[in-house]
């Protein structure tokens, strides 16, 4: 079977799922995941959790404690929420993580009522803001979205709380460039996918749990859980980086340059060297990412849970992050994929030992 | 219900200091519990078991936090003016000539420096506490020592105003709740929390013993309603509301689907709560172990972190009503909530 | 004390992440008196000993019984290479929290084998007005190993090397300077510690990753589950002259200070009454930190599980995370002989419920 990259990547990044409101979103990663593991669970947060089977569980009729390894995409979005219906209809919200307030002002969104609502974050016409406003951003108190409705049909549909998310269609780009919403972190999600489908081609000896977690951009509170409720003898956390761009500074990386491995205090040395011995045997091509402390990522929560788990860091180049126009390249996220699924695939019984040794006991010297 | 709330808001305790709120807790809930216990943080764990005692019972978690608040000495000076750290979120702006209670029964004023901006919020370490004495060797307070914002309870056209509501009046939310509970389908275990004004650090080991099934965290939340507020839905008198986001956590949807649909059953008014800074026990309890379906009943509060704060109390006895309806049910929903 | 040690742990390269030179010489000065030794997958270095009187039966069984924590963490704060310019100069992010103004004109070792570098500083002759009241961003610093262009300089370190202060530890009479006493200090008196037996198991921890967030202690405490813990610390001091009669947090050679809050935690009372009743008792000086910002690894230790009662024990400490830290010799003997006699004064009943 052979599955289609750039259709799953429209229906990933289209789906919504606002951190804490991620059902709709895990439907289509059950769909897409579904044909390659054994088991699929949702847990107390709503982290889907998917296990395939490896070879050493598998022969020993489903041993418990045969070695396994986490891969933590997280499938919640920014986006925004309802806290007030003004008179006329109009709908105050807030943020619902971090967002840059320049990009909501006229975006396109749709507000999750009892039905979905097209909408628009509203803005007054340039002919009637004084020109000293104009170079001032419009603070997120006075935005409102405005659903085009009468009030008393926006009242019979939507409720304080309820979700808005960015209406965007994904699209292609030049090439391999693909634009749309919500690329953070649905790319990773199809990276995850495309791995499982690798794996389903290969013999692999270990168990692996693919994560689609939830709540990462509110402070990574799925991942905690999940790796809590797992516990894998290794983790690997996918997310997107920053790619070079405008703006961007010395730390980013080339759009369509291969996945990137984080490298420092958040990463264990020795998965580190793992993942980029595959790639050098995959001849593919990487960067490595120097990650100072806090990588903001679910890796961040996964190496600290219980009594800590070895944990690494893949990243996909990613351009104009947290806007509603997040662009990749479909082959970093094809590779991310392959490097994953040829890093597990060595894996055998015996890697399961000495993480201990490698990092407490382990020799700096270059 | 308020000769509860006036013995709770008496109780001195700011965050680390909870032993006085603890006794009072436990001796308002005498005879209503199965077994209590005081963990190493100092959390007041009660429980009240299933009708029967069924072991396999869900168990729920209740928790209401029993600190308030304060400052804490940092320095004595060479005349005995005492400068001060907060514990917790107090905002400056509200300070100047607030009067603190150590834990002696001390009162101490809260007073500044010269300020050549009078229109601005003095900055902390301006301010200092004048406990009244004539000399160093009259302060009996040293560092280290925490004191509260100076309790006492006036009602004001029934509503009563506190230095402490949060989060005392969840305190009185969860005793009364307890009281008026019978045995039922669910292991009901009330948490009186410490330290949530410093960080929420109560809640979680005492998540991490309990390991419930279920939990809904009760404080206070802010309003909308008074003049040139900051947008938000919550109005003092509509009910208790039931919390889908703050600060720091978004609530278990089939927590938040269970509490609404058990208020509609019950003919409770109720308000739903998106407040936009701040958090509660909830937050902490939410991500315990493998992770803990929580949600928060707020009750709603005006001009919470300061010396005079504001309740009504048809919302928190409709906050009782709702948690006795809720935990008198089965959970229906909550697991497979997502 | 054994300023030899100090003088070894202070000099080793250990930003967080990377605490391998540190780790080597602890695991060696333990090997003789830990009756068990073991680390972790994040690196944390646990030595246990056993108890003077195990229960009946001989050996105590480390998943019961009374046993405590004592933590210090191997980690300093450093620098980390971001990227190689195509002069062959090193960008460089913080590695923990430094003010930017302190890395200025620094001279710095980079990576594992210790390439000599500089952080350099525009000629003061160049700099325009109003330049020099300006303090410098950490994004603006490069580190100049000397090399040539990118690929000069690609051939000695590498994206994500780790970086130290070059700082070598003076011994001044009563004080030392040097750098990375927080926490080498901490470690160098737990090592002390550790030469002692207790009435109870004492679990030493040398913790990794404090200074990026807890990390290492957080895990640490999950794993041991223990009954009570006493973190090691060099704190900060702020009693340098100042205009406004205000606390010094703690002083220098005024003895070792017992933490009540900051922003990490509040201490367990009950241990702050004991570490308080002990110096009393014993005639140790000893002063009361006053409740102001900075954290420490019992920030994570006290919420671990169901919650551990905590105490911190600092060594004052001036000028914390710059390139070269004082601290008093007399207030380390003193730390040690406090936390010696609390622990052999301690009882489980001290911390019962």
């Amino acid at each position: 079977m052979n599955l289609d990259p750039e259709h799953w990547l429209g229906r990933l990044t289209e789906a919504p799922g606002v951190s804490g409101h991620e059902a709709e979103v895990a439907d289509v990663v059950r769909e897409a995941w579904t044909p390659f593991v054994d088991e699929i669970r949702v847990d107390a947060l709503g982290n889907l959790i998917a296990l395939r089977r490896g070879a050493l569980s598998r022969t020993a009729g489903g041993a418990a404690d045969a070695p396994s390894i986490l891969l933590a995409s997280h499938r919640d979005e920014i986006g925004l929420m309802v806290t007030l219906i003004e008179a006329g209809g109009f709908l105050r919200f807030t943020t619902v993580g971090g967002w840059d307030p320049r990009v909501i002002l006229a975006q396109a969104v749709t507000v999750h009522g009892r039905t979905p609502l097209p909408g628009v974050v509203g803005a007054r016409p340039p002919h009637v803001v004084p020109p000293d406003q104009r170079s001032k951003v419009v603070p997120l108190d006075e935005l409102f979205v405005d659903v085009g409705l009468p009030e008393a049909d926006v009242r019979a549909s939507v409720r304080v709380g309820d979700v808005i998310t960015m209406r965007r269609r994904t699209t292609r780009l030049h090439g391999d460039r693909w634009t749309g919403k919500a690329m953070d972190n649905r790319a990773s999600v199809l990276a995850v996918t495309l791995a499982l489908e690798a794996l389903a081609d290969r013999r692999h000896a270990w168990d692996v749990y693919a994560v689609a977690t939830v709540q990462e951009e509110i402070g990574l509170k799925g991942a905690a859980t999940a790796a809590w409720g797992v516990a894998p003898t290794l983790a690997i956390a996918i997310d997107v980086s920053f790619a070079k761009q405008p703006g961007a500074g010395d730390v980013s990386y080339k759009l369509g340059g291969g996945p990137l491995l984080g490298f420092g205090p958040n990463i264990h040395p020795r998965l580190f060297e793992g993942l980029r011995t595959a790639a050098e045997q995959l001849e593919m091509a990487h960067h490595v990412e120097p990650v100072a402390g806090a990588s903001g990522t679910d890796a961040w929560a996964i190496q600290v849970a219980q009594a800590g788990i070895p944990t690494a860091l893949v990243g996909i180049p990613l351009r104009y992050m947290h806007s509603t126009v997040e662009t990749v390249a479909l082959p970093d996220i094809q590779r991310a994929g392959r490097l994953m699924a040829h890093y597990i695939g060595g894996l055998t019984a015996e890697s399961a030992d000495g993480w201990v040794d490698d990092v407490a006991w382990w020799d700096e010297s270059d | 219900m308020k000769d509860l709330i006036q013995t709770l808001a008496e109780a001195w305790g700011p965050s680390g200091h909870e032993a006085a709120v603890r006794e009072v807790v436990l001796r308002l809930l005498e005879g209503h519990v199965d077994d209590t216990r005081v963990d190493a943080l100092g959390n007041l764990v009660v429980r009240k078991a299933a009708a029967g005692g069924a072991a396999a019972a869900p168990k729920v978690m209740l928790a209401a936090h029993m600190d308030e608040i304060g400052v804490i000495v940092t320095h004595v000076d060479a005349e005995g003016f005492l400068r001060f750290a907060p514990v917790g979120g107090i905002l400056t702006g509200n300070l100047i000539g607030t009067r603190v209670a150590f834990e002696d029964g001390t009162v101490g004023v809260i007073g500044s420096e010269k300020r050549d901006d009078a229109s601005k919020a003095p900055k902390l370490d301006e301010l200092f506490i004048d406990v009244g004495a004539r000399e160093r060797a009259g302060v009996r307070q040293k560092v280290g020592d925490a004191a509260a914002f100076r309790h006492g309870v006036d009602w004001s056209n029934g509503r009563p105003i506190t230095p402490n509501h949060d989060d005392r009046i969840g305190c009185a939310v969860l005793v009364e709740t307890l009281r008026r509970l019978a045995p039922g389908p669910n292991e009901v275990f009330g948490v009186f929390t410490v330290q949530e004004e410093i960080g929420v650090r109560g809640a979680a080991p005492s998540a991490f013993g309990v390991a419930p099934d279920m939990a809904v965290a009760l404080d206070v939340t802010g309003t909308g309603d008074t003049p040139e507020a900051r947008p938000m839905a919550v109005r003092l008198g509509h009910g208790p509301a039931i919390k889908v986001k703050d600060g720091g956590m978004i609530a278990h949807r089939g927590v938040r689907a269970l509490l609404e649909r058990r208020a509609e059953q019950a003919g409770i008014a109720v308000q739903l709560e998106v407040l936009t800074g701040g958090t509660t026990d909830a937050m902490a309890i939410q991500t315990s172990r493998a992770g803990v379906p929580t949600g928060a009943l707020s009750i709603p509060s005006r001009y919470v972190h300061t010396p005079s704060q504001i309740v009504d109390l048809g919302d928190v006895e409709g906050a009782v009503r709702l948690l006795v309806a809720v935990l008198a049910q089965p959970l229906e929903g909550v697991v497979d909530g997502r | 004390m054994d300023v030899n040690l100090l003088r070894r742990l202070s000099e080793a390269p250990g930003v967080s992440g990377n605490e391998g030179a540190v780790r080597r010489i602890v695991a060696e000065a333990l090997r003789d008196h830990a009756d068990r030794l073991w680390a972790d997958t994040i690196g944390n270095v646990f030595a246990l000993r056993r108890g003077a009187a195990p229960p009946e039966g001989g050996v105590s069984d480390p998943g019961a019984g009374f046993r405590v924590m004592v933590a210090a963490h191997m980690d300093e704060v450093g620098l980390m290479v971001t990227d190689i310019g195509d002069d062959g100069s090193l960008s460089f992010e913080a590695v923990g929290g430094i003010d930017a103004r302190v890395l200025v004109s620094q001279p710095v070792r980079v990576g594992g084998s210790g390439v000599p570098g500089v952080i350099g500083v525009k000629p003061v002759h160049l700099t325009a007005g109003g330049e020099r009241e300006q303090a410098v961003a950490i994004g603006s610093l490069r580190i100049d190993i000397g090399a040539d262009g990118r690929d000069a300089a690609a051939r000695r370190v590498k994206r994500g090397d780790y970086a130290v202060f070059a700082t070598e530890m003076l011994d001044l009479g009563p004080t030392l300077l040097g750098k990375a006493f927080d926490d080498r200090g901490g470690c160098a008196m737990l090592l002390d510690l550790l030469a002692d037996r207790y009435p109870f198991d004492v679990c030493g921890v040398f913790t990794v990753q404090e200074e990026v967030g807890l990390r290492g202690a957080r895990v640490a405490a999950h794993a041991l589950a223990p009954q009570a813990a006493f973190v090691l610390e060099c704190g900060i001091t702020d009693d340098t002259p100042k205009k406004r009669d205000d606390t010094p947090v703690t002083r220098l050679g005024h003895g070792p200070a017992i933490t009540v809050m900051d922003s990490t935690m509040i201490a367990d009372p009950r241990l702050v009454r004991h570490l308080v009743a002990t110096a009393e008792a014993e005639g140790i000086p000893y002063q009361l930190r006053a409740p102001k910002g900075g954290g420490t690894d019992g920030g994570r230790i006290h919420l671990a599980r169901e919650g551990v009662p905590t105490a911190v024990v600092s060594i004052p400490c001036r000028y914390l995370h710059t390139p070269a830290s004082l601290i008093s010799k007399s207030d380390f003997e003193n730390a040690v002989r406090l936390v010696r006699a609390a622990l052999h004064r301690l009882t489980p009943e001290v911390v019962a419920r």
